[in-house]
């Protein structure tokens, strides 16, 4: 049984929390460059232009990529020979959130649901965790904005609805979405499983490294048919028009119920925000 | 693709009766911030016939909860948030003169009419992109709100402050029309 301080793991969450606003990742820097090439609609290429700058006076001047420093989302695969000492394990995620965003200059955007009153330190933390195999802790931090996470979309079609079924509704949603979730954007789908399992998936196939294709040819092809969709809408950065609304599709599938047959689409916006590390 | 046009704020009906859809725009003076929880303040105020802490009239209003600053930065990032959700206060704005509105996505048909009869504009600033527009922004003071925290209410000068105008004074939409034109 490897042991593992508490304190170790809100130190851990805490840099996470900060690296990941302010460092935009070089699979999202990659895709800028090759989308700014592509790009037909010349307000288009500067919305790309614009966005390349600002990923570097990020980095640069240590400041947040996006002022919506979001929600933070906490993924957690905890080894099943680990053992969290010296305190409860929830609130030393809670005080890595709290510390990350205190000391990164981060926004603050918690609120209570009702009086809209603002927590004042960006908790509570969304905790997700998963047991796994190991004496290992992997934390990945994705603070996610209010933009794109409006967005989202859970549904239960029937299984007679089949694969288009799903790819109509993939890109209705993205049509109607338009300029709303910052494009260009990264689409994560889910499909299968249960009503909240649906919609993890769809989240966790956000984590994916951008443009990295499913495993799986048939829903690797089931990716790139939307992408194409998408894009062919024309919505184009920032809604103005172009070549590029989405950068990416990520499809995760899961069985489900043979009654059923759920799907979710999870949205991020440009500012494809995620950090991991291994305690 | 037209020139980009100088503009300084406060803004006259002439001023914004020259813009039209897919100008892109800097800005230059002050304007104000104000998101969800401000514009439902607003909102209340003038249901109940009470003066607002700003006066309004001719400004321009900047859709935004900042990022902390940092020791030495005016203003922590800055970019826009989705207007969508001020849509039912904004015509009520603009009919007391507010002639301005910085933020980003669409606006509801009421919002798009609203700006014809009241002679005001939609501008979309580059969402996302809050480190970059934070340095047009050379000063930001807290004026109204501040137990709202990035939700306050804050006067901030802007020194060419990069905009592209979405809806104009006739009702036009820039996102409509760029959406038709790569369709495919």
């Amino acid at each position: 049984m490897r042991e593992i301080h508490a304190s170790e793991i809100a130190k851990v969450v805490k840099s996470l929390c900060i690296e990941a606003n302010l460092y935009l990742g070089e699979d999202v820097l990659a895709a800028f460059d090759r989308a700014e090439k592509m790009e037909e609609s010349p307000v288009g290429k500067e919305v790309f232009e614009q966005l390349k700058e600002n990923a570097r006076i990020a980095r640069e001047e240590q400041v947040a990529i996006c002022q919506d420093t979001g929600l933070a989302v906490v993924f957690v695969e905890l080894g099943q020979e680990v053992h969290i000492f010296g305190g409860d394990f929830n609130a030393a995620i809670n005080e890595g959130v709290k510390q990350g965003y205190q000391e990164g200059y981060l926004r603050k955007s918690a609120c209570h649901c009702f009086s809209r009153a603002n927590t004042r330190d960006n908790t509570p933390a969304v905790i997700h965790v998963e047991m796994v195999p190991g004496d290992k802790v992997k934390i990945t931090v994705a603070p996610k904005g209010g933009g794109s996470e409006n967005m989202s979309m859970v549904t239960m079609l029937s299984p007679s609805d089949g694969i288009e079924g799903i790819k109509n509704r993939v890109v209705e949603w993205v049509k109607q979405a338009g300029s709303n979730p910052c494009p260009p954007i990264v689409v994560g789908v889910g499909i299968g499983g249960t009503f909240e399992q649906t919609a993890l998936i769809a989240k966790k196939a956000l984590l994916r490294t951008l443009g990295e294709k499913n495993p799986d040819p048939k829903l690797a092809a089931l990716e790139e048919e939307l992408l194409t969709r998408i894009n062919n809408l024309g919505i184009g950065p920032q809604g103005l028009g172009g070549r590029f609304t989405a950068l990416a599709v990520h499809v995760e599938m899961i069985p489900c119920h043979i009654a059923s047959f759920p799907m979710a689409v999870n949205i991020n916006c440009h500012a494809h925000r995620h950090k991991e590390a291994v305690i | 693709m037209s020139a980009t046009i100088r503009l300084k704020t406060p803004l006259s009906d002439s001023d914004v009766e020259k813009l039209k859809a897919g100008d892109k725009v800097l800005l230059t003076g002050v304007i104000y911030t104000g998101r969800d929880a401000a514009h439902k303040r607003l909102f209340d105020l003038l249901k109940e016939g009470k003066p607002l802490p700003v006066d309004l009239k001719g400004q321009v209003i900047y859709y935004v909860g900042p990022a902390p600053a940092k020791p030495g930065q005016a203003i922590g990032s800055a970019g826009p948030t989705t207007s969508g959700r001020m849509d039912a206060f904004s015509p009520k704005l603009m009919e007391i003169g507010l002639k301005g509105m910085i933020g980003k996505g669409m606006r509801k048909k009421e919002v798009i009419e609203a700006m014809k009869k009241y002679k005001a504009v939609y501008f979309a600033a580059t969402g996302g992109a809050g480190a970059l527009l934070a340095k047009a922004i050379k000063k930001a003071e807290v004026v109204a709100y501040e137990d709202l925290g990035p939700e306050a209410v804050s006067r901030l000068e802007v020194e060419d402050f990069p905009v592209i105008v979405v809806n104009d004074t006739e009702g036009n939409d820039l996102y409509q029309q760029g959406m038709q034109q790569y369709a495919r």
